[in-house]
């Protein structure tokens, strides 16, 4: 009766050790590819690896795997909206310093716009 | 797959009858209504938490943007290594409440107890390390907000990411410390049979929470540790 | 009336009933009750206390306001009043009052279940919500506070010396009462339906407090995680929005008007629902274009948080920013504007009768199209430098609020007053109360848009004196306002007392809330029901609801 009533049913032992390696695996790799310079490419590699193992944590522990449709869409808004907070706001502060001069009127005249080179706004 | 799932939930609800034996509270049907109410809520509350550290993750993010240099010099005074022990012992803990929620499913009370104690001795050396290895020790380097005393380059912009770096493993250290009394409570209540007849669903959403929890730290590692490399 | 005298001779035959609300007695059985239409009523009692403690300090503002050099109070204490109006309105009066009062009541019943997915957190959420409440009467009483309702940086971390914090603090703990209804609602949309309450055959009241859930569950988490950074720089200063120490106060807007802008549509997309029911009700119509007005919820819900930058034209964001904000606001008005226009649609050659809710309906029609469409002004980046922080927006946004948000509620509320007490009240002076709020409604809010577009800005004590004028009518129409909103207490409690018997379905309207009892028995029905019909099926009767066993 135990298992019936079970909706998520019990998933393999060798499956969860297995994943769990993994995790660990992982976890030294973006430790260790961290001291190897890869310019840009080093945060592009630790947020691929933590998504990568968020998506096993997912996916195996937390049964996302034989989960409904419903949870999926939960899963996907939260991540949807997450991603709307930090890109929506990063549209103002990634074009804030760009004046909005059309690149031939800037380097006509340099002098009015010097001081906003290189600053953060 | 999700046929696979489908003839789970038929077989549950061919057994909703028996099922009905159990008390449900009066505003469910049976137990599986109850049990999808249940899991389904736990979702959305996650879905809370992730815009909850989203606030603060965007900031982050604005931040690191603007002031990349200063974020990297902060990064490099947090101590690598404690960062990555954590984050394996996160990993075990995920696993032990994995396996909980697997005994649980498979009605062995005794299993339960086992893992959630594991569960909860694992959070507690992820506590302790967190408090007396890492931040007394920043605290003592005088790399804390209230206590700043770093001079270096770019002294206000690392006291910005200092601050970060409290709040947000400060935020996640609460919701550890959260789980931590939730898995004393679960404890407590296999112990006095709450969850015999795979009535298990206290157990399987703390899982989840617990899990969500470590998620927050899979990601808090490499922004918070690794900014621009060790090289 | 007609409907309310025929319930009244029915009357005498009813026997003694046991309903949700003498099914127990005593203040235990309503603090400690997990019945989704007692805890409705909790939340009916504690907003309509703070729509009062906001509405005095709007009564307060508006008499200042009657003389250029200001009539009654100092600039300071002018800016704690108009801080205690907004604060107290959003998180305290409108943000709950249709989710947790008309939606707590009706969720349930509407979809046939006994309850909520989960009763006692729908109580814990009116303690938590109590506990807000509470916070932020501290911060009234302690001396209040004075940085807007909007808590804007660094004013409100490094310059003031008010009770920010407490203020902060009841802003934080308000969320996560939201952040619980949202979820609880979302969960028994899902879950606890009826036989044969499909999707497409729930009411579109349904449909806008799910998508209003949605956007609680999103949304309420970033003021709460902002609200804790206001409160940790207030007492660290480590700088995180002051610019002398490196922070970005334009920062703060940004997590500030992420929540800022869905809450606006929190506000209003509860109204919208109880619109598209009275609409129907009283043109005895099905609605016009079902699935339009259900997406047109989802749409707003969603476009709704992306367009958070029109608030900021003028504070430093990026032109490209604004070009990605202005486009996105005008897009959300394509929602709203298949709303009302699905809604006019559903009068035509409909059997329309004016009972009240139907004033307060047609009300909400006029008042939300003028006040969406001046959104659109204000969306265009070019208008909006020069309308930015006038009356303009004032008049705007109190368009959407109260002539929208409000006169739903009003609608709402007189509409299952009946089914929520069992008694009717008297339908003569509700409709006047009904036509009064409208007057007193357009006379406060229609001359501050010719004050904004001469000039005049928001939240100041005094100003010119050629801008007398229009205020004074303004103010004289808040006091014709302040009536209309009296008028309805006083007879609605009355009728509780002295009202004839309603009856199960005083307004012949569809819907399974209305084939209960009036009031509901406590588990709402006698048995669960199964729904055969799709919703509003006017014109087709009999009854659509066949009871079986459970
Ligand atoms: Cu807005």
């Amino acid at each position: 009766m135990a298992e019936s009533i079970a909706i998520a049913h019990a998933e393999k032992k060798r499956i969860y050790v297995l994943v769990w390696v993994t995790l660990l695996c992982m976890t030294a790799l973006t430790t260790g590819v961290a001291y190897i310079d890869l310019g840009p490419w080093n945060t592009v590699a630790a947020l691929a690896i933590a998504i990568f193992k968020a998506s096993l944590v997912v996916l195996f522990f937390m049964h996302a795997r034989h989960s409904e449709h419903l949870v999926r869409i939960v899963i996907v808004c939260a991540i949807f909206w997450l991603l709307i907070l930090i890109g929506v706001s990063m549209t103002d502060f990634s074009t804030r310093n760009r004046v909005s001069h059309p690149t031939w009127f800037r380097t006509n005249q340099p002098s009015v716009f010097h001081h906003l080179e290189g600053s953060p706004y | 797959m999700s046929s696979e799932a489908d003839a789970t939930i038929l077989k549950t609800s061919t057994a909703s009858s028996k099922a009905h034996a159990l008390t449900v509270p009066e505003q469910f049907d049976d137990a599986t209504q109850q049990h999808a109410a249940a899991s389904l809520g736990m979702w959305v509350f996650l879905a809370t938490e992730v815009l909850f550290f989203g606030g603060l993750l965007a900031s982050y993010t604005i931040y690191r943007y603007l002031y990349y240099s200063a974020f990297m010099i902060g990064s490099h005074h947090l101590d690598v290594v404690w960062g990555a022990t954590n984050t394996a012992v996160l990993i075990c803990s995920s696993l032990t409440m994995a396996m909980a929620v697997r005994a649980a499913q498979l009605d062995k009370q005794k299993h339960i107890v086992f893992f959630l104690v594991l569960t909860l001795i694992f959070g507690l050396i992820f506590l302790y390390i967190k408090f007396f290895e890492e931040w007394w020790g920043e605290y003592k380097e005088g790399l804390a907000p209230i206590h700043f005393t770093y001079a270096g380059l770019h002294a206000p912009h690392v006291e910005l990411f200092m601050f970060f770096y409290y709040v947000l493993t400060g935020l996640h250290a609460l919701h550890m410390i959260v789980g931590c009394g939730i898995m004393i409570t679960l404890i407590i209540m296999t112990l006095r049979g709450k969850f015999k007849g795979g009535r298990f669903n206290p157990i399987e959403n703390a899982g989840l929470y617990w899990h969500f929890v470590d998620i927050v730290w899979i990601f808090l590692f490499p922004l918070l540790y690794l900014i621009g490399g060790r090289y | 009336m007609a409907s309310a005298g025929e319930a009244a001779l029915q009357s005498p035959a009813e026997t003694y009933r046991v309903h949700y609300l003498n099914a127990k007695y005593g203040i235990k059985s309503w603090l400690l009750t997990t019945d989704h239409k007692r805890i409705a009523w909790l939340y009916f009692f504690s907003t309509t206390f703070f729509f009062i403690v906001g509405g005095v300090a709007a009564a307060m503002m508006r008499l200042n306001l009657i003389e250029p050099q200001g009539f009654l109070v100092e600039p300071d204490t002018y800016n704690k009043l108009f801080t205690i109006h907004g604060t107290v309105m959003i998180f305290f009066f409108l943000a709950p009052a249709v989710p947790t009062v008309l939606g707590n009541f009706l969720i349930p019943m509407m979809i046939g279940a006994r309850d909520v997915a989960f009763p006692k957190l729908n109580l814990l959420s009116w303690y938590i919500f109590m506990t807000a409440g509470t916070c932020f009467l501290y911060t009234i009483i302690a001396g209040g506070v004075n940085t807007g309702w909007t808590f804007y940086t660094p004013l409100s971390t490094s310059y003031v010396n008010t009770h920010v914090f407490s203020a902060a603090m009841a802003v934080f703990i308000s969320g996560f009462s939201s952040i619980l209804t949202g979820l609880n609602f979302i969960v028994t949309i899902h879950k606890m339906r009826a036989p044969g309450m499909t999707w497409s055959r729930l009411p579109l009241f349904i449909w806008a407090l799910y998508a209003t859930s949605f956007i609680f569950v999103l949304a309420m988490p970033v003021i709460a995680i902002t609200m804790v950074l206001v409160m940790l720089e207030r007492v660290f200063h480590v700088g995180i929005f002051d610019p002398a120490l490196g922070g970005d106060p334009v920062l703060f807007q940004h997590l500030f008007w992420f929540f800022g802008h869905p809450e606006v549509y929190i506000l209003i997309l509860p109204s919208m629902g109880v619109m598209s029911e009275l609409i129907t009700a009283f043109s005895r119509r099905r609605i016009f274009g079902y699935g339009f007005v259900a997406a047109s919820s989802f749409g707003i819900a969603i476009i709704s948080f992306l367009v958070w930058g029109h608030h900021m034209f003028v504070s430093g964001e990026s032109v490209y920013a604004g070009i990605f904000f202005s486009a996105m606001s005008m897009l959300v008005a394509i929602p709203s504007a298949i709303k009302v226009f699905n809604w006019t649609a559903t009068l035509y050659k409909g059997s329309v009768s004016f009972e009240a809710p139907m004033l307060y309906a047609i009300g909400f029609i006029g008042l939300f199209t003028i006040g969406g469409l001046t959104g659109v002004f204000l969306a265009t980046i070019g208008l909006d430098v020069f309308l930015h922080d006038t009356y303009f927006v004032v008049a705007h946004f109190h368009f959407i609020m109260v002539g929208g948000a409000i006169m739903g509620y009003m609608g709402g509320l007189h509409f299952w007053w009946p089914k929520m007490t069992g008694k009717m009240y008297p339908d003569y002076w509700a409709r006047l109360a009904a036509f009064i709020t409208f007057v007193g409604f357009n006379l406060t809010f229609g001359p501050q848009f010719i004050l904004g577009f001469e000039g005049m800005p928001r939240r100041y004590a005094i100003y010119p004196a050629r801008f007398q004028l229009l205020n004074i009518m303004s103010s004289a129409g808040a006091s014709i306002l302040a009536v209309g909103y009296l008028m309805p207490m006083i007879y609605l409690a009355w009728s509780i007392k002295y009202g004839p018997d309603a009856g199960p379905n005083p307004w012949k309207a569809k819907g399974l809330e209305w084939e209960t009892e009036s009031p509901p028995p406590v588990h709402n029905f006698e048995s669960t029901p199964v729904v055969t019909e799709e919703a509003y099926a006017y014109g087709t009767e009999p009854a659509r609801a066949v009871a079986v066993s459970s």
